[in-house]
C-alpha cells in the first residue's frame, strides 16, 4: 500500500540542517497495524506527515498504491487524503466551536455529502464510539477521552482505508487509553491499515508490527506474538 | 453542514472583532448615505422652492454672509426701515411688491420662538397715499410690460394666509399675530387665542397652512410692534422684493444697487446657485469621507483577518489534514469577508438613512426619504473593500501546511 524509497527529509533551520529522516526505505502492506516507536526527536511525526501527503521529502519517493504521492498536484493529494486517509492527533484537534456531531460532519461536508446524509452518518459514528448522548456537546464540555473518541469518529467519517495516528493515547488516562486502543484495533480488524506513532508500551502492544526510529533510521521489528 | 454554516458559526465565535470591522465598514457607508441623501433631497427642494417662491430679490445689510435663504433674516444685522419707503418711492421697473422683515427672539410660555415683524400692504398704501401717490395698490413701476403674467397676484387679496404663498398680507393689526403651522401645533394655539409676547398681549389672527419652510416655525406680527417691543428702533433685517418675473430681476439689481448703495442685493437665483454649489461640494466631500472611512475599514478588516488567520492556524492545519483544499480555505475567509461587507453596507445604509431623515429637517429643512440606489452602491462597495482587504490574509491561510504536530497548542 505504502512504499518509501530512499526517503530523506531534512529541515533547514537557521542555516542548520537537521536530517529528520535518513535514506529510509519501507513497505507497508494492506491491513497492517504498525506501531512506530522511538525517542523524542527521532523523526516519527515527520514520517507520518510524509505518509499523509502533507510534507514533501527532500529526496526519495513516497508511493501510494504504486503512485508517487508527491508527483500529484496539491489538490489531488488533498482529495486523496480526504477519501483514503484518516488522521488521529495527540491533542485531538477538534474544532472548538463546533459540537461533537458537527466535528464529525466536517470531512463529510468536505466530501460534498448532503446535510441529511452528514447528520445520519455522523450520529451513527458517534454511537459507535459510545457518544450517542453527547452529539451536541462542544469539545470543551467533553472529557479528554470523549474528545479523542469524537476525533476517532471523525477519522472514520469517509471510511478511509488507512488511519495515521500520532500518539493517539498521549494525553489520556488509562481507561480512555484502553477505549481508544480497542477502537483502533476494531478499525484494523475491519480491514483498515493503522500506522500509529506511540511512546506508550500498552498502546504498542496492540500493533502487529513495530518500527523503531532512531535518529531518522528505521529498525523493523515484526511482533509475531500479536499477529492475528 | 456546508461551508456557509461553518463561516457563519465561526463569525459568532469572535463577536468583538466582528463588531469592530462591521462598525468600520458601516461607518463609511453611513457617512456616504447620510450626506448623499440630504444633498439630493435638498437639491430637489431648492429646485421646487425656486419655482414656487414669490420673492426673488433680497435686500440685506452689507456684510451679511448668505448661507441659506430661509435663515437670511436671522443674521442679527439691521438696516433702516426708511429703505423700504425709499424703494417704494423709487418706482423701479419690475418691482411688484416689497416685504420688509425684522426677526427677534422671544418667548411664549417659556418656549423660545422667533418673532418676525412684517409690514402689511395697507401700511404702504397709507404711506404712499400720504405721499400723494397711488402706489402698490396698483401694479408697481412705470412699464409693466416685462412679463405677461405677474409672479404675484395681489389683486383683491385680503386673506391673511396669503403670507404663506405671497410673502405679504393686506392687513395686520398692531396686536395681531399670525402663526406658522408647526409653531401653532407646538404652542397649542388656535385662531382667537391670546398669547403674551415680549410683555404685550397679541391675539391670533390666523394659522398659516404648512409650507415646508422655516416659516412654519415662526410667529408673525406687525413690524412696528416688533420694533417697539424689542427696542430695536425703525430697522429691518431684510427686504424681500417680489419682482414681476425672473427676467426683470436681472436688470433690477443694477437699479437697486444704485438706489441703496449701503446694502447687499441678492437674487434668489444666486441663493439657489450658492446652495447648489454647497450641496455639490458636500456631495463630493461625502465621497472623500466614504473613501477615507472605507480605507480605514479596509485596514481594520485586513488586520482583524490577519489576526484571525494566526489564531486559527491549528484549526486550518487540521481542516487541511482532513482534506480541505487551499481553495476551500480561501473561500472560508473570503466568504466571511463577503458577509461582513454585506452586513456592514446594509447596516450603514439603514443608519445613514435614519441619520439623514433625522438631521435633514433640522439642518437644512428638507424631509428625506430612503434612496434604494444608495443601498446598492453602499453594499457593493463595502463588500468589494471587505473582500479586497481579506484577500492577502486568505492567501496566507491557504498557504498554511496541513499539520500533524502543533507546537503552539
Ligand atoms: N518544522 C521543523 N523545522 C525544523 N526542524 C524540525 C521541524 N520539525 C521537526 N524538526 C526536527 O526534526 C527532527 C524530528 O522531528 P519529529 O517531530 O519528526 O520527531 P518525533 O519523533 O515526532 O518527536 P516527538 O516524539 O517528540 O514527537 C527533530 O530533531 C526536530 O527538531
Ligand atoms: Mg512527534
Amino acid at each position: 500500500m505504502f512504499q518509501l524509497n530512499n526517503v530523506t527529509k531534512a529541515y533547514e533551520c537557521r542555516g542548520q540542517t537537521v536530517n529528520a529522516l535518513n535514506k529510509t526505505s519501507l513497505s507497508i502492506g494492506d491491513n497492517e497495524f504498525i506501531a512506530v516507536v522511538g525517542p523524542s526527536g527521532s523523526g516519527k511525526t515527520t514520517m507520518l506527515s510524509l505518509l499523509g501527503g502533507m510534507m514533501a521529502p527532500t529526496s526519495g519517493e513516497v508511493l501510494f498504491h504504486g503512485e508517487s504521492l508527491y508527483d500529484m498536484s496539491l489538490v489531488e493529494r488533498t482529495k486523496l487524503r480526504l477519501r483514503s486517509l484518516g488522521f488521529v492527533f495527540q491533542s485531538f484537534n477538534l474544532v472548538s466551536w463546533l459540537s461533537a456531531i458537527e466535528n464529525v460532519q466536517v470531512p463529510l461536508s468536505l466530501a460534498g455529502e448532503s446535510a441529511s446524509a452528514q447528520q445520519e452518518r455522523a450520529s451513527e459514528l458517534l454511537s459507535r464510539v459510545g457518544l450517542s448522548d453527547r452529539l451536541n456537546h462542544l469539545p470543551s464540555e467533553l472529557s479528554q477521552g470523549q474528545q479523542q473518541r469524537v476525533a476517532l469518529a471523525r477519522t472514520l467519517a469517509n471510511d478511509p482505508r488507512i488511519i495515521l495516528a500520532d500518539e493517539p493515547t498521549g494525553n489520556l488516562d488509562p481507561e480512555s487509553r484502553e477505549q481508544v486502543m480497542n477502537l483502533l484495533s476494531e478499525f484494523h480488524s475491519e480491514g483498515r491499515s493503522v500506522v500509529m506513532v506511540t511512546h506508550d508500551q500498552f498502546a504498542a502492544q496492540h500493533a502487529h508490527r513495530s518500527l523503531s526510529l532512531v535518529d531518522g533510521t528505521i529498525v523493523d521489528t515484526p511482533l509475531a506474538t500479536n499477529a492475528a | 453542514m456546508q461551508l456557509g454554516n461553518l463561516i457563519w458559526k465561526e463569525l459568532w465565535q469572535r463577536p468583538t472583532s466582528l463588531l469592530t470591522s462591521l462598525a468600520a465598514v458601516a461607518l463609511g457607508v453611513t457617512a456616504l448615505v447620510a450626506i448623499q441623501s440630504i444633498t439630493v433631497f435638498s437639491e430637489e427642494k431648492i429646485a421646487g422652492d425656486m419655482r414656487s417662491l414669490g420673492a426673488n430679490v433680497l435686500v440685506l445689510p452689507p456684510g451679511v454672509t448668505l448661507q441659506d435663504y430661509y435663515s437670511a433674516d436671522m443674521h442679527g444685522q439691521t438696516m433702516p426701515e426708511e429703505y423700504v419707503t425709499q424703494l417704494a418711492l423709487a418706482r423701479m421697473s419690475g418691482v411688484e411688491n416689497l416685504a420688509p422683515k425684522l426677526c427677534v427672539a422671544a418667548e411664549v410660555d417659556s418656549i423660545s420662538v422667533t418673532l418676525t415683524g412684517i409690514l402689511p400692504r395697507s401700511e404702504f398704501e397709507a404711506k404712499t397715499a400720504w405721499q400723494g401717490m397711488s402706489f402698490l395698490s396698483n401694479p408697481v413701476g412705470t412699464d409693466r410690460g416685462c412679463c405677461a403674467k405677474p409672479v404675484t397676484d395681489t389683486s383683491g387679496e385680503s386673506d391673511p394666509t396669503s403670507l404663506a404663498t405671497q410673502r405679504t398680507v393686506q392687513d395686520l393689526g398692531k396686536d395681531e399675530l399670525i402663526l406658522g403651522a408647526d409653531i401653532a401645533v407646538q404652542l397649542g394655539a388656535a385662531v382667537g387665542d391670546e398669547l403674551t409676547l415680549l410683555g404685550d398681549t397679541f391675539h391670533v389672527l390666523t394659522v398659516l397652512p404648512p409650507t415646508g419652510t422655516i416659516d412654519d416655525g415662526r410667529l408673525f406680527a406687525h413690524l412696528h410692534s416688533v420694533q417697539r417691543l424689542s427696542n430695536s428702533g425703525p430697522v429691518v433685517n431684510v427686504i424681500e422684493i417680489m419682482a414681476c418675473c425672473e427676467d426683470a430681476a436681472g436688470g433690477l439689481i443694477t437699479d437697486l444697487s444704485r438706489e441703496l448703495p449701503n446694502t447687499r442685493i441678492i437674487t434668489i437665483a444666486q441663493v439657489v446657485e450658492a446652495q447648489i454649489a454647497v450641496n455639490g461640494l458636500m456631495s463630493r466631500l461625502s465621497w472623500v469621507f466614504f473613501g477615507i472611512l472605507l480605507l480605514v475599514a479596509g485596514a481594520s478588516i485586513a488586520s482583524v483577518m490577519y489576526a484571525n488567520v494566526a489564531e486559527r492556524r491549528r484549526e486550518i492545519g487540521t481542516l487541511m489534514a482532513l482534506g480541505a483544499t487551499p481553495g476551500y480555505v480561501t473561500k472560508m475567509f473570503l466568504g466571511k469577508a463577503t458577509i461582513l461587507g454585506i452586513a456592514g453596507g446594509g447596516l450603514g445604509f439603514v443608519a445613514g438613512t435614519i441619520l439623514a431623515m433625522v438631521l435633514g429637517p433640522q439642518l437644512v429643512g428638507v424631509s428625506v426619504l430612503p434612496m434604494p440606489s444608495l443601498c446598492g452602491v453602499g453594499i457593493a462597495t463595502a463588500t468589494l473593500i471587505a473582500v479586497a482587504a481579506s484577500y492577502l490574509p486568505a492567501r496566507r491561510a491557504a498557504a498554511l501546511d496541513p499539520c500533524l504536530c502543533f507546537n503552539d497548542g
